[in-house]
């Protein structure tokens, strides 16, 4: 047989139907729903008096809107509480395989709980109304953000229409240094081939440094392949795949665990499988990153500076990054270490797992936040998460540095709770994008690593987390 | 869905590369449980000089008079030209809905980020990939020219300029099928219920976990 990669054999296996000019009709395995993009869906739903086709396969939790303090008081802002109030009824109206409510302990960000709870398995399809969904695609599933209509699609069908991708294999071979993570990785990338590069392509990462990074590590590289402009993220099955999924609360058991592992063992891009593009790192030239721009794809290492403008022969291009340089305060040429920062956060689906906290606060133990740092968010990506980090005693070191530990959502990835930033701050955060306003109206994103994020805190501006001592 | 078959229009250029959707309807919009009145809020940090608010009569904010979309000659605009990578970002279907709700039809640009484009399909807006040139000369006419319009034509699948010429464009035959109808989607998905069910159950025997 033809040597196949990853993404055609899962391709293959979820096919249901092909129109004549290749629209497939592909199964759809878990469905996860959180309550921002799922109300029209279950009201188109109703409307047109359709049934979901297989309730069984919806995990469902409110992450976007839920406040990360004082969850005695409930939601205060009404449009959000109305938001998940609406997910709360549409869930006890229809049904679902697991449902983790607002104050639940399992409760978190839907990218965080899904592969925690087992929910997400290798050979799966996965989707969600999230762009953020290609993270589960650290698990070897094929799995991507939907819209609305297609959320609706998938409760009414269980199936979604797609064209098949492209594939790209992005190979990151050697050994990263000491203080460098799998966010430098993915920012590195993205720096490289653009925020564009991987529109049309299903990404494959691959390559000794991708195989020597722990699942959490590998979820933040996927979790970051939509902002190289590619849906999907993927990395093939290794023993550390199957020992993470084990006597997880959704993993099979038993005989049918032994029959899963002998399936899932099978799920990667064969030798000598051929993808449409090949992209090659070297990890041992990899360096913290920092964005310093709008756009994941505007970033630096902390050894570098702010581009200058000037030097851009493309015009839209330098316009562009002109644009950014003004909205982001910041003159060409300024060395990344000399940008101070108002605020930190350490959270969202990219980085608030138990890895990322640990390294956060292996660099904030025994050092307190600096004055002009007006606040340090840490927020856990799920009530687990936060009960691990509890017992590790986590919470105390951030606690010590000044830093504060609160309850588990999306938070200030995206500001739609209150946790924001105020226009003209700066911060340095552990999410996704750096966009305009995404933080908040006028705030001004950096995009790092955990434990860049804690460095910056301890210094008050960028600081190589390689010369902490 | 409205169908989509042709458009004769006025046309306003989006002079940016990688417009996120978060900038073309901004997160605190998205906490409605609605479908429609997003237009007002389109590009909302850019086109008014207060951070607006859901609910919030929009008609009395402060608008930005550099903002594109604010400017008298492109009032009315269905046309949206776009630049690099357009729609990057965030999956929220709220930023077809805004565009569409604004009264855009069409979009016209070198790319789109994947996830918009298809949710765009969905909500009877139309987005043209043309390749950059093409898209550089019709910024350039654009800007140069009040009122300049463009024809475009799903059936034939043309975009007919001022002058004349017509530009070829192309669209997957099944989603064309689709918007010239105005189908819906989910309708003709039923259509092969059997054929989902034959699947799900060969899947019950194969990979029982999956069904736990």
């Amino acid at each position: 047989m033809q040597a196949q990669t990853l993404y055609e054999k899962l391709w293959s296996s979820h096919v249901v139907h092909v129109e004549d000019d290749g629209t497939a009709l592909i199964y759809i395995d878990r469905h996860l729903v959180h309550e921002v993009t799922s109300p029209q869906a279950f009201e188109g739903l109703k409307l047109a008096g359709r049934k979901p086709w297989r309730v069984d396969s919806i995990v469902a939790t409110a992450d976007h809107n839920t406040p990360t303090d004082h969850w005695e008081q409930g939601i205060l802002d009404p449009v959000s509480r109305q938001q998940v109030e609406t997910l709360d009824s549409n869930i006890r109206e229809v049904g679902a395989l697991a449902y983790f409510p607002f104050k639940d302990e399992r409760q978190g960000i839907v990218h965080v709980i899904g592969p925690e709870n087992g929910a997400t398995l290798p050979g799966m399809t996965v989707v969600c109304g999230d762009s953020h969904t290609s993270t589960h695609g650290a698990f070897a599933c094929l799995a991507h953000g939907i819209g609305t209509s297609e959320v609706e699609h998938v409760m009414a069908t269980q199936c979604l229409l797609q064209k098949k991708s492209k594939t790209m294999l992005i190979r990151v071979d050697g050994q990263l240094g000491a203080g460098v993570t799998a966010k430098d990785v993915v920012l590195a990338i993205i720096g490289r081939i653009g925020t564009a590069g991987g529109t049309g392509y299903a990404i494959e990462f691959g390559g000794s440094a991708i195989r020597a990074l722990t699942m959490e590590g590998r979820m933040t590289i996927c979790n970051m392949a939509i902002e190289a402009g590619a849906r999907a993220g993927l990395v093939g099955v290794d023993e550390q795949t199957v020992a993470y999924l084990k006597d997880r609360p959704f993993s099979p058991k038993g005989e049918q665990w032994d029959r899963a592992v002998a399936y899932w063992r099978t799920l990667h891009s064969d030798a000598g499988a051929v993808f449409d593009c090949v992209v090659e790192l070297n990890a041992a030239e990899i360096k913290p990153q920092v964005t310093w721009g709008t756009s994941p794809e505007m970033v630096a290492p902390i050894d570098g500076i702010v581009p200058d403008p000037t030097l851009e022969k493309d015009p839209v291009k330098r316009e562009g990054m002109e644009r950014a340089l003004q909205y982001m305060g910041l003159n060409p040429r300024t060395p990344i270490k000399n940008i101070a920062i108002d605020k930190v956060f350490i959270g969202s689906c990219t980085n608030s797992r138990i890895e990322d906290l640990r390294a956060a606060a292996f660099v904030a133990r025994g050092r307190r936040k600096a004055d002009n740092v007006r606040l340090v968010l840490v927020v856990p990506g799920s009530g687990l998460v936060k009960r691990q980090a509890e017992a590790e005693g986590l919470d105390k070191i951030f606690v010590a540095a000044g830093f504060e530990w609160r309850e588990p959502g999306c938070s200030m990835c995206l500001a739609m709770n209150a946790d924001r930033l105020e226009p003209g701050e700066r911060c340095a955060s552990t999410s996704n994008r750096n966009f305009e306003g995404r933080q908040g109206a006028g705030g001004r994103t950096h995009l790092v690593s955990p434990a860049m994020a804690a460095a910056a805190a301890i210094a008050g501006h960028f600081a190589d987390v390689r010369e902490l001592a | 869905m409205n169908p989509f078959r042709k458009l004769d229009g006025l046309v306003a250029p989006m002079d940016r590369a990688n417009v996120d959707t978060d900038a073309i309807i901004p997160k605190q919009f998205l906490k409605s449980i609605k479908r429609s009145g997003f237009g007002p809020n389109l590009f909302d940090e850019w086109r008014y000089l207060d951070v607006g608010q859901p609910g919030q009569d929009n008609t009395h904010r402060p608008r930005n008079p550099d903002f594109v979309l604010n400017q008298p000659r492109y009032q009315g605009a269905q046309i949206l030209l776009t630049r690099d990578n357009f729609g990057c970002g965030s999956s929220r279907e709220h930023a077809p809905w805004a565009l569409e709700d604004f009264g855009f039809r069409v979009l016209i640009g070198p790319s789109f980020a994947d996830i918009f484009f298809n949710n765009c399909f969905k909500n009877g807006l139309l987005p043209i990939k043309l390749d950059a040139a093409e898209v550089e000369w019709l910024f350039a006419q654009c800007l140069g020219t009040e009122g300049y319009r463009l024809s475009v034509d799903l059936e034939a699948l043309t975009i007919t300029r001022p002058d004349g010429k017509a530009i070829p464009f192309n669209v997957d035959p099944f989603r064309r099928e689709c918007l010239l109808n105005g189908w819906d989607d989910i309708g003709l998905t039923l259509r092969h219920a059997d054929k989902i069910r034959e699947y799900e159950a060969r899947r019950r025997i194969e990979q029982p976990w999956l069904f736990a």
